[in-house]
């Protein structure tokens, strides 16, 4: 029965199928309670197990709701015991046959051996085995992105130093899941970030100097100077403003996928996290929605060792992330976060398995945080300077990556200088502007609050402007009114 | 997650005393705020592919209330969809939702569960499209029964008004009759900003009169405009969702003793028709504000605080505020009435503005 209301309406069945995870071994008789029962646990929880055999509580249920119910399910014939064989036996559960066995047997709290790691490039950057697809031109561009990467993240590291910006947050070490994930994308596909892949817009167009603005939050921002420094944002670019809520852009990177489903769109949505991200709720809600509502979302969490100054051995007792994946019912890969060319393959694969099959997947890439956490950590307080050094030089993901661009004669020590000194002028001019521009001006505190601006607000700013006007003297003079 | 048995709250003791407070006639056609909401979703969906319904047994089981009651063959279940028990998740794949342009309408059980979900609606909800200078907007509705039932202790009782009101970037209605629910839910869809859309479980069976124009599918109410349900002279009485009921019929009362009170309909929290309110005060000079949530802070607060600064010559006695008790809600029925509003406590108040004896 289960099997032939599928095919007529597989859709209803997967939600109702999601529902009836308390419903087990029920005979005829009960049906019925047990039919509501299943209701009134998932609407009611606790209460519903003092209630359950108190048939008055469901005095108040239409009989729309168990017509419904009982035309597209059939619990007496669900859960029924099979026989299956002379010495096996399985329980016909929702969402398939169960094995009985006579053994005792806890499932293992970790496995024998760690998921292992996917990697294409040796440590010396050259090809573990075989070849691999990748073109120059795609090539040379992953890696000037990844050098410029990390050289506007140094400059801009020292800007805030300088106390020319508040604030600053750098990628370094994690240029490769930046970039390389960015360059398997389409354009078409919607970013929800975290705050550390600035890459990915940069992939995507966004100027040195319109990173500049937003760090010095002049009124050539795109975001109006709403945000501290480093919440870029563009929505030509399909890379929505960064939160600094940790993991709430995960349960929203679901909702747009769910929409791209809606619209058929041959897209899917982006989105990145970190370990610490993975212990907030929204992580395991965003998982379980993207399966259950099937959503075309890519999942790319970059393990990167510590949460600020928390380990991952303080974080979590699982194998990472990758592992949480299959509890959730979404397609899993560890990949090597340093490795160029792995990542850039994965997520192209994670992609089209996506969008093509309708389905989530979870990437994690394995790398480390060489930075401090931001301009107001000093990560040498809690970790040991050897490790961060390692992961700084021998692991670097860029010098790995230059290494088989120059083995296949794409790059050189003339184009590597080339690119940095002129990266580097960009940059210093890119700050030089950006700190010469206007600050935006007074309209922009209450523009946007609402589409459009309700009374109170017009009011504020007319008595706003009054103030000013009456006493100048109390208000900075260096910004348009 | 709790939700709320449905037997209590349908129960006898408190509909027929409701019911009898209404002061329409009979001989319009009537339709109940359930019906109202039902109708409003489903013309609103049918008209825009891009609304959808989400949220705990909306499809399936109809709504907890019943609001959603044969939407799910109607739009099916694409567009009329069954959540898994995770207010955080629903609302924030709402939230992500909106962002790309899809209209969502994300029905919690009841307005308390909402705290669990209180991230995506202020820190993201409320701020994306000022954090993103207009560039994402979250055309947004958070709809569900908000304030005190019967029956259902603190955790199904809370009013959320003044919260969600408190912060910029929400609009907030609450609706009191079917014309209400019906224009305000149509405007809440249609606007594209997030709104917080409180509704009252004690409401949705209540009949009210309703007019041709209202049963019209081109129907909206305007945001931020409050209703003046009852005009008077001798004192203003501000009130939303169920207490407008509570106001009109302490009005009948103080008419009977020769006061004529003025009754007004919030309907919007925010933004707040201040206009409306120091009007009134200003033609009446006296104020009694009603609500059934907390005390401190709360709308009641907010509306004095502005007839203070505007209208502040004008009042001829102190403004009362009717507001729950300052406590969590207790369970025990005895306990419960004392620590909400009652018509009485507005007749009180009112005739005491009116420096009557009580």
């Amino acid at each position: 029965m289960a099997v032939c209301v599928r095919q007529s309406r597989n859709n209803i069945i997967n939600l109702v199928k999601s529902k009836m995870g308390l419903l087990g071994l029920t005979n005829l008789s009960s049906s019925v309670s047990s039919l509501n029962n299943d209701h009134i646990t998932l609407a009611t929880a606790s209460l519903a197990k003092d209630l359950r055999n108190e048939s008055s509580v469901f005095e108040n249920k239409p009989t729309l709701y168990r017509t419904r119910r009982f035309e597209s399910t059939k619990p007496h014939q669900r859960s029924g015991v099979h026989s299956n064989g002379a010495s096996s036996q399985f329980l016909d559960f929702p969402g398939g046959q169960v094995a009985f066995t006579p053994e005792m047997r806890f499932i293992s709290e970790s496995r024998k051996e760690r998921i292992p790691c996917y990697r294409v490039l040796d440590d010396d950057g050259q090809l573990i085995q075989g070849s691999i697809d990748v073109g120059k031109e795609i090539a040379v561009k992953m890696y000037s992105d990844m050098a410029t990467l990390q050289t506007m993240d140094t400059i801009f590291y020292e800007a805030q130093r300088q106390g020319r910006i508040s604030f600053y947050l750098t990628t370094i070490g994690e240029e490769a899941i930046n970039i390389a994930s960015a360059a398997a994308l389409t354009i078409d596909d919607f970013v929800v970030p975290q705050y550390r892949e600035p890459g990915v817009l940069l992939w995507r167009g966004f100027t040195l100097q319109q990173f500049a603005n937003q760090c010095f939050s002049n009124k050539g921002d795109d975001c109006r100077g709403r945000q501290m420094p480093i919440h870029y944002g563009s929505k030509k670019l399909n890379y929505f403003t960064v939160a600094s809520t940790i993991a709430s852009q995960l349960p929203h990177a679901v909702g747009l996928a769910y929409s791209l489903k809606m619209d058929g769109k041959d897209a899917c949505a982006v989105t990145y996290f970190g370990d610490g991200g993975s212990s907030e709720g929204d992580f395991h809600a965003a998982l379980n929605f993207a399966a259950v509502t099937e959503a075309p979302v890519l999942f790319i969490c970059r393990n990167n060792g510590w949460a600020i100054s928390t380990p991952t051995s303080d974080q979590f007792r699982s194998d990472g992330i990758v592992v949480r994946g299959e509890a959730y019912g979404v397609r899993s890969i560890r990949v090597d976060g340093n490795d160029t060319l792995a990542l850039y393959s994965t997520v192209r694969a994670a992609r089209e398995m996506a969008i093509r099959e309708q389905r989530p997947i979870l990437v994690e890439a394995l790398t480390y945080r060489v930075g401090h956490h931001s301009t107001s950590d000093d990560s040498t307080k809690y970790r040991p300077v050897d490790e961060i050094e390692l992961w700084r030089s021998a692991r670097d993901p860029i010098t790995r990556f230059r290494k088989w661009i120059e083995s296949n004669g794409w790059w050189s020590g003339e184009s590597e200088s080339e690119l940095r000194s002129n990266v580097r002028k960009q940059l210093l001019d890119a700050i030089q502007v950006a700190e010469r521009t206007e600050k935006p001006p007074l309209v922009d505190i209450f523009t946007d609050v609402y589409d459009v601006p309700p009374s109170n607000l017009s009011e504020q700013e007319k008595g706003l402007r009054e103030t000013i006007k009456i006493h100048p003297q109390d208000y900075p003079s260096d910004f348009p009114l | 997650m709790l939700g709320i048995i449905r037997q209590k709250a349908f129960g006898q003791r408190i509909r027929p005393a409701v019911s009898a407070w209404r002061g329409y006639s009979s001989a319009a056609k009537e339709m109940t705020v359930r019906d109202a909401l039902n109708s409003a979703l489903d013309e609103e969906m049918s008209a825009d592919p891009k609304v959808f319904l989400m949220g705990e047994e909306v499809g399936e089981y109809q709504g907890a209330y019943k609001i959603s009651k044969g939407l799910l063959d109607k739009y099916g279940p694409e567009r009329v969809l069954d959540t898994p028990i995770t207010e955080a998740g629903f609302t924030g794949i709402g939230v992500g939702a909106a962002y790309h342009g899809l209209k969502p309408v994300i029905e919690f059980m009841t307005f308390n569960f909402s705290m669990q979900a209180i991230d995506h609606i202020i820190n993201s909800a409320a701020k994306s499209n000022y954090m993103s200078a207009g560039q994402i907007s979250v055309p947004i509705v958070f709809r569900g029964p908000n304030g005190a039932a019967a029956g259902v202790g603190a955790q199904h009782s809370h009013c959320y008004a003044a919260w969600y009101a408190s912060c910029p970037g929400l609009k907030v209605l609450a609706p009191y009759s079917s014309e209400d629910a019906r224009g305000l839910l149509k405007a809440a869809i249609r606007d594209p900003d997030p709104v917080v859309f409180l509704e009252n479980e004690l409401l949705y069976g209540e009949a009210f009169p309703v007019s041709a124009e209202v049963l019209d599918s081109s129907f909206c109410l305007p945001i931020g405009k409050a209703k003046i349900e009852k005009e008077g002279k001798d004192v203003t009485i501000t009130a939303f969702s169920k207490m407008v009921g509570y106001a009109l019929k302490a009005a009948e009362i103080l008419a009977k003793e020769g006061i004529s009170a003025e009754v007004i309909n919030l309907r919007s929290i925010r933004p707040l028709d201040r206009n409306t309110i120091n009007a009134s005060v200003r033609k009446t000079n006296r104020l009694v504000t009603v609500e059934e949530g907390f005390p401190q802070h709360g709308v009641g607060a907010e509306i004095c605080a502005s007839v203070v600064e505007e209208s502040f010559g004008y009042l001829d006695a102190p403004v009362e505020r009717i507001a729950g008790a300052d406590v969590p809600m207790p369970y025990a029925a005895n306990l419960e009435r004392l620590a909400v509003p009652q018509v009485e406590d507005i007749v009180r108040a009112a005739k005491r503005a009116c420096y009557r004896s009580v």
